[in-house]
């Protein structure tokens, strides 16, 4: 029925848009005055007008109209079923009453649900085709009401503009709103988690053991969460990720910017992209099938003792999965320098790599700290190559051999399995999450306001 | 359009030249240089003799090739891949062409400074000592102090920014930078200073200044200079070069050349009939 609505609507639309139009167009014919829009403007006005309430009454309707239906089926139950009976009581009557009209019958339901089953169908019925005749009337109506509007010198164009406009800003408040909405709602589990838990236990403790017995009877130890080893793990990985990653990456750029020839750039930018559009999943299983086991074969050779999942993989592999991101920032940051930089030090006698190094590096220097940043806030962030190859356990260590885990791990890993919403464990996860959001979203503020500042200076 | 096609299909076009009344030694010498980006031809078989210690100016309307010309001199085309040169060049009679030439080298002989102003983000001490810090032409902060002060005080620009050295050189206004990349150009001690139009970023004040230096470092220096402007040709000049489409139309002593052009084209360009 939904479909059907729409199709209606969107015929309204049309043929409001055919009326508009050829009342202009009459216009454009016939008036004196010289006609202020086009005639497709007049048509634009008409069928927005027309398919934006609509469209807006049809989304309430379906939005609304299960739980109407359900308040006049309560209070048309006979009076000795609702009497004093509880929500839930009530909850379940109505569950019942919807089973039966889809034929999901356990037993024999009882005379008054059966009624009342009878009743829902008519109803819904009734509203399916009620819905279809509101819209008709309202499409009709308001087509009148702006068909009247019209005339040569209405600003039908302006009109459309501002209509426009509106929808666009709509859909921008919904995104904002969206963002501060998951905002909010992390905040308000981590408030809920620090009742529980002390900040500053959280912040600076050393010992994080999350498992805590979730039923009374079950046996786990009492639990710690203490984060310090999570963020420390964390930041190790990303640190290693960053030493692979960004020497790697800019010399990339290097090379692309100011050595390559046509042919070589034109081949190895889209190899970048490609590595770039990697799924991080497939980066994942590269680090536990092929990167971990040829990390602990390496240093067995060395005769140190490497665990299975340790950082270096983790990081070495998160390393390659942000290349293309370094480079292709710092290609930007060094394209940027203005070609009159670089001729004026190639004028002065100065060889290329001199040039780089003591001209176009420092010009692009504060645009590469920023692409810097963002990677490493996107390395801090990332979570699906960890959650495969890194470890579980929180280790408070800085040795790049050992397993570490990181909080995207840890998240993870909280939300999975048994959970309940007011346990500490997995509150925790909102916490981390938290903590997560605030140091990325530092990082990111950080690295624009670097970049922006650096546009400033040449533009 | 018509002029391109006499010059490619004809090479026995003439440039129209007038000697000067008493000859100086020539520093550059110009026979037959073609440019051509990738399939596009943009000078037709130029040649030119440049006179020592001496202000030659390149002019002409925008398009004709001024600045494609100037670039041959320090060889700064090789950095355009499309770009092809042909044709001799010879700077103090050595061919700055000859594959076994360091262009390195050449390009601290042949100082160039652009239209506008590109001071490198670095102090104004950087600036100047970065030339001679890449030729290894001082080693003691003392001996890089005196090249500093040298270079600024042949500019003009030592009194302004004798307090500020450690300061950015974006932060000087736009003539202060221009003097700036003179400074910059003449620490390396070249032989020839290219100029391409220095002066159409500047107000009329910053562009006296620089006009007057100009007329200093004559004194010392080869300069060739492309302008826009003929006021401006006319006031720091000796020589003057009147280039169309590509080719050399006239050259001659700059007071000839305004006064008593030969060319019925180098006529319309200086009365502004074109361009
Ligand atoms: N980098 C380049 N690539 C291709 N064509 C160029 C390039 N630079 C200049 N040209 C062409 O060469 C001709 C001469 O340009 P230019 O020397 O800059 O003229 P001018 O300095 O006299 O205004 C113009 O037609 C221009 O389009
Ligand atoms: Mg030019």
């Amino acid at each position: 029925m939904f479909g059907y609505a729409l199709l209606l609507i969107i015929a309204m639309s049309l043929i409001a848009y055919f009326v508009g139009r050829s009342a202009g167009s009459r216009f454009a014919t016939n008036s004196q005055e010289k006609i202020h829009s086009l005639p497709s403007y007049h048509g634009a006005f008409v069928a927005v007008w027309v398919g934006i309430p609509a469209l807006i009454l049809l989304l309430l309707w379906v939005g609304l109209q299960g739980t109407a239906i359900d308040q006049l089926l309560l209070s048309s139950l006979p009076e000795q079923m609702t009497e004093g009976a509880s929500a839930s009581q009530l909850n379940l009557y109505l569950q019942e009453i919807h089973n039966v009209t889809t034929g999901r019958v356990f037993g024999e339901p009882s005379p008054e649900i059966k009624a009342a089953a009878e009743r829902l169908i008519r109803w819904e019925a009734i509203a399916r085709w009620a819905m279809l005749v509101v819209i008709l009337a309202l499409t009709i109506v308001v087509l009148m009401i702006t068909r009247a509007q019209l005339s040569p010198r209405f600003r039908a164009r302006n009109n459309v503009e501002r209509i426009v406009s509106g929808l666009m800003i709509f859909c921008a408040t919904l995104a904002i709103l969206t963002t501060l909405g998951i905002i909010g709602s992390l905040l308000f589990e981590a408030w809920a988690f620090f009742q529980m838990v002390p900040v500053s236990e959280f912040l600076f403790g050393l010992n994080w053991e999350p498992q805590i017995p979730i039923r009374e009877d079950q046996v786990a130890a009492a639990g710690a969460f203490g984060a310090i080893p999570v963020f420390t793990g964390t930041l190790l990985i990303a640190f290693i990720a960053m030493l692979v990653a960004t020497p790697i990456g800019l010399l990339t750029a290097i090379y692309l910017v100011e050595y390559a020839s046509d042919r070589v750039r034109s081949t190895v930018k889209p190899i970048m992209e490609i590595l770039a559009g990697v799924p991080t999943v497939v980066y994942g299983f590269f680090a536990v099938l092929i990167v971990a086991p040829a990390v602990r074969d390496f240093g067995s050779v060395l005769g140190l003792a490497v665990s299975p999942n340790s950082a270096l993989a983790a990081g070495g592999v998160m390393g390659i999965m942000i290349i293309p991101f370094i480079s292709s920032l710092s290609d930007d940051a060094l394209n940027a320098v203005p070609r009159a930089m670089r001729d004026g030090s190639l004028a002065m006698g100065s060889t290329r790599s001199e040039t780089m190094l003591n001209v176009l590096l420092p010009a692009a220097l504060p645009g590469i700290m920023g692409g810097i940043l963002l990677a490493l806030s996107r390395a801090i962030g990332e979570t699906m190559i960890v959650v495969m190859a890194a470890g579980l356990i929180a280790n408070l260590t800085f040795n790049p051999v050992d397993s570490v885990t990181t909080v995207t791990v840890q998240i993870v890993t909280l939300l999975i399995g048994d959970t309940s919403f007011d346990s500490p464990k997995t509150l925790a996860a909102f916490a981390l999450g938290l903590v997560l959001f605030i140091i990325t979203l530092c990082l990111n503020v950080l690295a624009i306001r670097i970049v922006q500042k650096y546009r400033e200076k040449y533009d | 359009m018509s002029a391109v096609a006499v010059a490619a299909n004809d090479k026995a076009f003439e440039t129209v030249r007038t000697p000067d009344p008493e000859p100086r030694p020539i520093k550059i010498k110009a026979s037959d240089v073609s440019v051509f980006y990738g399939e596009k031809q943009a000078l037709f078989d130029v040649s030119i003799d440049i006179p020592e210690r001496a202000v030659t100016a390149f002019i002409g309307p925008s398009g004709c090739g001024k600045s494609t010309f100037l670039r041959c001199f320090n060889r700064m085309n090789d950095t355009i891949d499309i770009c092809r040169v042909t044709g001799e060049m010879l700077v103090s009679d050595a061919n700055i062409y000859d594959p076994r030439l360091d262009v390195v080298e050449l390009r601290a002989r042949v100082g160039m400074v652009f239209q506008k102003p590109n001071p490198f983000p670095k102090s104004i001490w950087d600036n100047i000592a970065y030339g001679p810090k890449i030729h290894g032409l001082a080693k003691t902060k003392a001996e890089f102090d005196v090249i500093v002060e040298e270079s600024l005080q042949k500019a003009g620009l030592w009194n302004e920014v004798k307090d500020r050295l450690h300061e950015p050189g974006t932060g000087l206004s736009g003539g202060q930078q221009q003097r700036l990349c003179i400074a910059r150009a003449v620490a390396v001690s070249p032989e020839v200073i290219l100029m391409d139009e220095p002066c159409s970023a500047l107000d009329p004040i910053a562009t006296a200044k620089v006009e007057e230096l100009i007329d200093e470092l004559r004194e010392n220096y080869t300069i060739v200079i492309v302008t826009h402007s003929m006021q401006q040709a006319a006031r720091v000049s000796q020589r003057t070069a009147f280039f169309h489409l590509g080719i050399l139309v006239e050259e001659g002593p700059t007071n000839v050349l305004f006064t008593s052009p030969k060319e019925k084209r180098t006529q319309d360009y200086i009365t502004g009939r074109f361009g």
